[in-house]
């Protein structure tokens, strides 16, 4: 069982116990068989994603243990001892048919309060240096634009926002940093986003927020949830001292 | 309440179970016992439901007092173990008595040891496991590997202790559930990213585990091979045991705390009855990698769930 393809969605088996939804579609070709083109990152392959996600989270199939959702896709783990990927296939065929009647709630959209530059930004400087901007255009930019959550991976609480403009987008570190402070606000590729606890992590930091974007005492544990809209507010180094301590 | 004191924790022992799955949209990856095959048949030999909490050790164990009676079984690799002067045997349940000292030293196989204690190890829940997640500090004794001087507590669950009965887990079981070191695997979702040439390498090569490997991933060393379109993709979410092939070419294999989601091509994944054997899997072990087809991996999973959950597995 290799990779089967049914109206725009694609299915991998990606262990003995996961498959592997693909929603994209490349001028109408499948490109999960064709390395040589990159994946599309388009909202629309999100908004598939979400709705698929919704449905298996309201209505959850016998035997799936786990769901990971990404860009594009969805991977499903399950019990191979009840299931097997045919038989989760057919099922969730049936889910991707009723999903043109799932209405995905209006997005939270959720403020992040961030203090740039300095000791909380050590790589504000370079960054700005290599887009020819200033430090202050460069917060400007990132300050005022809405970025959609797109999935939590990597680590617990961990959003992956995009897309940065364009023209804010930069490569990693080469050489990735061997601890980055929890709430470091980091940026790679077109992507943006927020360290949760402190990692070893190679994203090109801007500034640090106070804010706790994950809480295991907290009802709502991760601050931020895949589809939710998020802008950052930039505050000052007394701003951030007065937020970390309340 | 019965306890535990940790006169040494060893190299690194952390509470853990089954895991908790079910959390992939928060990013929480599941964690657990990194060989969850010992830790089951641990729990049985107990009389503990399999899913107990228990103590996980790392190439070297730790001395524990038990301040009261208790029941114990340890399961894994041979860490020696002796009960204040005498050897204990693995696979199989011991009595502690009120006051005796438990110590293990340094691996003589593989790279972990279970220590179940009837009732279980009883720590606060995260999302619904007694895991520990390392990297995140969450779950487990406060989040953290053990340390000299703690006191965990056990569990009542199962009634406590119970007039002792020697159990231990039958030769012929132990044989065909014991650790390999050619993992087998089934193709990965980018397996068709590489080339003819490179899979022939991956798969004709003998690996080297490396030190840098940790609950995390299993880290190799040997012959890289690369994709053919480079290798970086669009983040997918990725599976327990896959293989994933960085730009270095040299493969990781995911492990119990791994990332939910990663961006590197997977050339394969090790089958789900030999993730066991990645949690025995010490420094500079050598490995190799096997391919299987879907209907073998899936029997052979059938097989090991049939073996724990038999009456023949554990003798009295």
């Amino acid at each position: 069982m290799g990779t089967s393809s049914s109206r725009g969605v694609q299915f991998r088996v990606a262990s003995d116990q996961a498959l592997l939804v693909y929603f994209e579609t490349l001028a109408g070709k499948s490109v999960v068989g064709a390395p040589h083109l990159q994946r599309q990152i388009t909202a629309e392959n999100h908004e598939q994603v979400r709705k698929l996600l919704r449905l298996l989270e309201s209505e959850p199939i016998a035997g799936v243990r786990n769901l990971h959702p990404a860009y594009s896709s969805i991977l499903i783990k399950f019990d191979g001892m009840s299931l097997r990927h045919e038989a989760l296939q057919e099922t969730l065929l049936g889910y991707i048919e009723r999903m043109k009647k799932v209405a995905l709630p209006e997005p939270r959209l959720v403020e992040i309060p961030v203090c740039y530059g300095g000791e909380f930004g050590p790589d504000l400087k370079d960054v700005a240096e290599l887009h020819g901007m200033t430090p202050e255009s460069v917060i400007n930019l990132h300050a005022s634009t809405t970025y959609r959550v797109y999935f939590l991976g990597f680590a617990p609480g961990f959003a992956y926002l995009g897309e940065l403009p364009d023209a804010l987008v930069t490569p990693r570190l080469a050489t990735p940093r061997r601890s980055v402070p929890a709430g470091s606000l980091g940026i790679a590729g077109n992507q943006t986003g927020v360290y949760p606890i402190a990692t070893p992590g190679g994203w090109r930091l801007l500034g640090r927020t106070p804010a706790a974007m994950f809480r295991p005492d907290r009802a709502e544990m991760s601050l931020l949830a895949i589809g939710d809209r998020v802008r950052f507010a930039p505050i000052s180094r007394e701003q951030f001292a007065k937020l970390e301590n309340a | 309440m019965s306890l535990i004191e940790v006169r040494s924790p060893g190299m690194l022992t952390t509470v853990q179970d089954l895991g908790r799955e079910g959390f992939g949209p928060m990013g929480v990856s599941p964690s657990g016992a990194a060989d969850p095959v010992a830790l089951r048949i641990g729990n049985r030999l107990v009389g503990n439901v399999e899913g107990a909490a228990g103590l996980e050790m790392t190439l070297f164990g730790g001395t524990f007092i038990f301040p009261e009676h208790a029941e114990i079984a340890l399961t894994g690799a041979d860490f020696r173990a002796t009960l204040d002067t005498q050897c204990i045997d693995l696979w199989s349940s011991a009595e502690v008595r009120a006051g005796q000292t438990l110590r293990l030293e340094a691996t003589r196989t593989g790279a972990r040891c279970y220590l179940c204690v009837r009732g279980g190890i009883a720590v606060k829940l995260f999302l619904g496991s007694a895991s520990t997640h390392l990297l995140s500090g969450l779950g487990g004794f406060e989040g953290r590997a053990l340390r000299k001087g703690d006191v965990v507590k056990i569990g009542t669950a199962g009634g406590g202790f119970r007039t002792f009965r020697k159990r231990k887990v039958a030769a012929k079981a132990l044989e065909k559930l014991a650790p390999r070191k050619t993992l087998r695997v089934t193709v990965g979702p980018q397996s068709d990213w590489f080339s003819q040439a490179a899979r022939e390498v991956f798969y004709r090569s003998t690996y080297r585990i490396t030190e840098e490997s940790n609950r995390m991933g299993l880290r190799l060393e040997g012959l890289p091979i690369s994709a053919d379109a480079g290798g970086e993709m669009t983040s997918e979410g990725v599976s327990l045991g896959a293989v994933q092939i960085p730009s270095s070419g040299l493969p990781i294999i995911l492990f119990v705390e791994q990332q939910t989601t990663g961006g590197y091509p997977k050339i394969a994944n090790v089958i789900s009855a030999d993730l066991g054997s990645l949690g025995q899997l010490r420094p500079r072990d050598e490995i190799r990698f096997e391919r299987v087809d879907m209907e073998t991996a899936r029997s052979l999973l059938v097989e090991q769930e049939k073996l724990l959950a038999s009456k023949e597995l554990i003798l009295e």
